[in-house]
This record gives C-alpha cells, sequence and structure tokens, in this order.
C-alpha cells in the first residue's frame, strides 16, 4: 500500500505498527546499530546520566505536584506534609531536591567532557549551543523549584534575583514589577514560579530531543578528537554502550542514594527550614551550590548593572564558544598547552565557587575578582589566539590503528600493518 | 578468541535460542532480574504515595456522643468525607424493622445484624443512597420518611426502613452499616 513504512521486523503486530509509524525501526536505527566510536570512557556516559537525571525529576515533581500547594499561607507547610504524612512523601521529596543537585553534577561534568575534547567544534556547534540552552533552562527551572517550598532562603533568593534586573537603566524597576505580579515577592510569584516550573521540564524534554537529533546526524565525538573513517572505528550501540552506560547508571543511582538516604540535607540550607519572613532577611543569602560561580562573578564587579551582565556574560560567553576557540584540533589530549589551561579555568571555577558561598568581604572579594577575570580571558582571548600558535601532538591515523594498538596510545603506524581481525560485532 | 561458545554450565535456566545455554544467557537473565527488581523498587514508593496519607488516616475515625440523640431523633455526623445517620429508634420503629420477613428484601438482611444486640435502639447506618449516592432524607421528623418509616431518597425514590434496608425503589442494596464499636453506653467511635 502507498505510503506505509517497509518494516523488517518479523513480529505481525510490531510489524503493522511500525509501517504506520517507524518507531521500532527509529529505536533499531537510533539505539540499535547506530555506529558509535569504539574508543569511548566513562565521560561519555554523562549524556546518558542527564537524560535519567530528567525523567526522575519529571516523575518525583508529579507526584510531589499532587500534595504541594502553590500559595504563601500554605505552600511551606504542604512540604512538610508531603515529609510527615504523604507516604514516602520523605522520599520523593529529598530524591527531587538531591535529584537537582545531581542533575547539575552530570551536566557539568558533561559539559567539562565537551570542553576538553572538544565536541563543540565543527561540526557540532549546534550540538553545543542547543546544550547550552539546556542548562539555561535547568538554571531557571532550579531557581523557580527552589522558591516553592517558601523558606527563608526561597523567598530572599528570589528577591535578590528578581531585583537583579531593576539594574537595566529605564525599564528595569518596572520589568521587576512585572516578574513580581506585585510590590515584592509575594503570593503571586509564587503561583507564577509554580506554573512555569511545572512547564519548562517538559519544554527541556523538547530541546534534549533537539539535541540527541543533532548528535545523531554528526554522530558522536571520541577522546582522540579525529572523526571515524569507518566500520572498523565503530561498535554497533547496543549491546556495547547499553550495557557500559547500565554500569554507570548504577554507580550513579549509587551516589544518588548516598545522598538521598545517608545525607539528605548536605547540599542544602539549614536557613530553608525557616518559614519564609519578608520582615527578616538571614545573615547570608548563598543560592544553591550549582549557582554559586555565577553568584561570584556577579558580586565581583562594584557597579550593579555590570555583576548582572557579566553574570549572564558568562554564559553568553559558551554559546560563541565554537567560535572562539580556533585550535584545528579538537581533543586535548594533542593539545599540551590546552590541556594546561583547562585545568586553570577549572580551578578558577572552583575558586569561584566557593568565593560565591563566602560573604562579600576580604580575600574572598580578590577571589572572585581574579576568578572572574581569568574565565573571561581564557575564553575570549586565549582560546582564540591559542589555538594560532599551539603545536599540538602527531594525531593518530584513525581509531582502531589507535585502539588495536594501544599500548603506544596514538602514534602514527608503520605503513603496511594490517589491522587485527576482530571479533564480530 | 578461539571458541566461539563456551561449556555449558549447570543450566538453572531453561532460556537460550541455541541448543547449548551459555553464560551469557545466564547474565542476561540475571540483568533482567535485577533490573525488574530495580523498576518495582522505584514504582511502588510512587503508587503507594498515592494512598491516603497519615492525616487522611488520622482522620478516618469519628467520635460520637449520642446523650443528645433523643428516641425518635436522628442526627447525621461527618465520617471519612461521608454522612452518617445516626438514629435513635423508638421502640414502635424496632418492632416495625423486626416484623419484616427478610426473605422478601430485596436485599435480605435481619435487623439484628445491623444493630449492636444490647443497643438495638440505636442504628447507625452510611447515608448514602446505594443506588446513584444523593443523601436520603427524613432524619428529621418533619422530612418524608417514605412508606416505611425510615428514609427516601428523593432523587430516584428509593424507600428505607427503620433499619435502613432499601424496600421500595432502584437502590440494590441496604445502606451500609459502617465498623462502630461503644465506648461505654454514650458514646460510639466509628471507623
Amino acid at each position: 500500500m502507498a505510503g506505509l513504512h517497509k518494516s523488517e521486523f518479523k513480529n505481525p503486530v510490531i510489524n503493522w505498527i511500525d509501517a504506520r509509524l517507524p518507531v521500532f525501526t527509529l529505536i533499531q536505527k537510533e539505539y540499535g546499530v547506530f555506529p558509535t566510536p569504539r574508543n569511548f570512557n566513562y565521560f561519555w556516559n554523562f549524556g546518558a546520566l542527564a537524560m535519567i537525571c530528567l525523567v526522575v525529576m519529571i516523575t518525583t515533581g508529579i507526584f510531589l505536584a499532587m500534595n504541594y500547594t502553590a500559595h504563601a499561607t500554605m505552600a511551606f507547610d504542604s512540604v512538610e506534609r508531603i515529609m510527615r504524612d504523604v507516604n514516602y512523601g520523605w522520599l520523593l521529596r529529598y530524591v527531587h531536591a538531591n535529584g537537582a543537585s545531581m542533575f547539575f553534577i552530570v551536566v557539568y561534568i558533561h559539559m567539562s567532557r565537551s570542553l576538553y575534547y572538544g565536541s563543540y567544534k565543527a561540526p557540532r556547534e549546534l550540538l553545543w549551543i542547543l546544550g547550552v540552552a539546556i542548562l539555561l533552562i535547568m538554571m531557571a527551572t532550579a531557581f523557580m523549584g527552589y522558591v516553592l517550598p517558601w523558606g527563608q532562603m526561597s523567598y530572599w533568593g528570589a528577591t535578590v534575583i528578581t531585583n537583579l534586573f531593576s539594574a537595566f537603566p529605564l525599564v528595569g524597576e518596572s520589568i521587576v514589577t512585572w516578574l513580581w505580579g506585585g510590590f515584592s515577592v509575594d503570593n503571586p510569584t509564587l503561583n507564577r514560579f509554580y506554573s512555569l516550573h511545572y512547564l519548562l521540564p517538559f519544554v527541556l524534554v523538547g530541546v534534549v530531543f533537539l539535541h540527541i537529533a543533532a548528535l545523531h546526524v554528526t554522530g558522536s565525538n571520541n577522546p582522540l578528537g579525529i572523526e571515524v573513517k569507518g566500520p572498523q572505528d565503530t561498535l554497533p550501540f547496543h549491546p556495547y554502550y547499553t550495557i557500559k552506560d547500565s554500569v554507570g547508571i548504577c554507580v550513579f543511582f549509587l551516589v544518588f542514594a548516598v545522598f538521598v538516604f545517608f545525607a539528605p540535607n548536605y547540599l542544602g540550607h539549614a536557613d530553608n527550614y525557616i518559614p519564609a519572613n519578608p520582615l527578616v532577611t538571614p545573615a547570608h543569602i548563598v543560592p544553591e551550590w550549582y549557582f554559586l560561580p555565577f553568584y561570584a562573578i556577579l558580586r565581583s564587579v562594584p557597579d550593579k548593572l555590570g555583576g548582572v551582565l557579566l553574570m549572564f556574560g558568562a554564559i553568553a560567553v559558551l554559546f560563541v564558544l565554537p567560535w572562539l576557540d580556533t585550535s584545528p584540533v579538537r581533543s586535548a589530549r594533542f593539545r599540551p598547552v590546552y590541556r594546561v589551561l583547562f585545568w586553570v579555568l577549572a580551578v578558577a571555577v572552583v575558586a569561584l565557587g566557593f568565593a560565591g558561598a563566602k560573604p562579600a568581604e576580604g580575600v574572598w572579594v580578590w577571589v572572585s575578582r581574579v576568578g572572574t577575570f581569568y574565565y573571561f580571558l581564557h575564553f575570549l582571548v586565549i582560546l582564540p589566539i591559542l589555538g594560532k600558535f599551539e603545536r599540538p601532538l602527531p594525531l593518530p591515523e584513525s581509531i582502531s590503528r589507535a585502539v588495536l594498538f594501544a599500548g603506544g596510545g596514538g602514534g602514527p603506524v608503520p605503513g603496511g600493518a594490517a589491522a587485527k581481525p576482530m571479533e564480530k560485532a | 578468541m578461539a571458541d566461539s561458545a563456551t561449556a555449558p554450565h549447570a543450566a538453572p535456566n531453561p532460556s537460550g535460542g541455541g541448543a547449548e545455554v551459555t553464560k551469557r544467557d545466564f547474565l542476561k537473565l540475571i540483568t533482567g532480574a535485577s533490573a525488574a527488581v530495580g523498576v518495582g523498587a522505584i514504582v511502588w514508593p510512587l503508587v503507594d504515595s498515592m494512598n491516603p496519607s497519615a492525616d487522611v488516616l488520622a482522620l478516618s475515625s469519628t467520635t460520637v456522643d449520642l446523650a443528645p440523640v433523643q428516641p425518635g431523633q436522628a442526627i447525621t455526623v461527618m465520617w471519612r468525607g461521608k454522612p452518617v445517620f445516626v438514629r435513635n429508634r423508638t421502640p414502635e420503629e424496632i418492632e416495625l424493622a423486626r416484623a419484616v420477613i427478610v426473605g422478601s428484601l430485596p436485599d435480605p438482611q435481619p435487623d439484628a445484624d445491623r444493630v449492636k444486640a444490647d443497643k438495638a435502639q440505636w442504628l447507625i447506618v452510611v447515608g448514602i443512597c446505594t443506588h446513584l449516592g444523593c443523601v436520603p432524607i427524613g432524619n428529621r421528623s418533619t422530612e418524608v420518611r417514605g412508606e416505611y418509616g425510615g428514609w427516601f431518597c428523593p432523587c430516584h425514590g428509593s424507600h428505607y426502613d427503620t433499619s435502613g434496608r432499601i424496600r421500595r425503589g432502584p437502590a440494590p442494596a441496604n445502606l451500609p452499616v459502617p465498623p462502630y464499636a461503644f465506648e461505654g453506653d454514650t458514646k460510639i467511635k466509628i471507623g
């Protein structure tokens, strides 16, 4: 019949569905036989882990929403009811709260992998940009989610961050009033944050879909940073990477479980167990740990607008990273100078994180300023220049040569040596 | 990698596509079973979180003071979100209930099964018509009590007698008697 997909499946029911909507063919193609570089290390697990995080957060969020009340007078108590009265409510809440932290840990490692191995470079620029968009949406979602329990940190964190927009000249105050739906963070703010917090994860699902689609057009990068030359460089995704991802998922859940069951409040702030009080500001307003580096950048500049612009700028530079880095070599394995600077950047970001948790006084002001300075220096000055002057190490001929003749790890192989016969995949 | 098939182990499972059962089949089984257990361990708390929570269960019992209810009077109390009729029956009403031939009832049940033996004047029934769920009238002496002296459901015309049993009308069952117990002579705890 016209228009039907020619399905290869033998099972008649599956064949019938597949002919009309080729989902089974799609899964078989994209996650079954999909040729994947054979030299992935465990840093390539983190994309799958991020997807697991998203599913966990949406699931626990939906069940929490069955019991949460988004009204300023009842929100805090509804969360306490979940913790005490709802069957497994404590588990839902702790999984959701610690899940947010796990999500950011996973995504930050995932991004670090991309920075180190050059996964943002051509032809994967759009893949990277979609990823930065995912990060932005995650940050908005996490910020609004943290307001919902209506504790002291919820309220005052919301106040501080929404007040940022008043830095913009002329329209600033109106924007803030518009965001608040009133003259301070109050019930209208809470209600709209709840609505958007429920919405954005599903927007995220859409962007993640595009992110994976873009990946499947270009194919994955790999630790050597050199393109796949043929089938001898790849393995079918199933069973090799399904099983490797399963191992990674088990380890991930183990770490997650340690937080949820043994230290569920370690990553949080005790002040958020105090109901919100608009008349009393906590001594130290601190965002959740995953925002700390950006918070440090915000406070490093004495000027209000400057701090806001620099904080948003820190994410903006990530969007244009593929064009900032001029090196033709992808992987830091073959870029001896960049490799060192990558770690300098990592140290700078961690230092910014520590500084973000401290009051903006004394040595921490200088730590923030040095860290901020290096962050922008790295992306805006060093990367463009380095690509022109760095002398990379010699690249291997191909992935399979590098893998099958491992031990040297990547030098060019004497010509004429044939690849060893492979196990039948 | 000379051999393609490992020697079959003592096969605890009959799965396997080929003639021999391999280590791989065993590993697949164990992995699948572990995954199934994991999924179950994740799904159960989610499902159970939708069951009544502790505060709902705490409200699942209601105590009622019977002292103010005079013979011939009936009151309505709330129990688990539903109305419950508590009627202090007069001796005539009790006689009427006992005189009915049980076999002729649409939902046969003797009056003795619906009250406590030593406190037969107290009739406690859930006040929801067993037809489609309206609340029957008849608690007040001024209200229509139907032809059998109990309650009358105005929605579709079901008549209940002085034991709360359905006598006429579309309702299929008697007004249910909730679990209750006396605490002293003038107090009951429902649920």
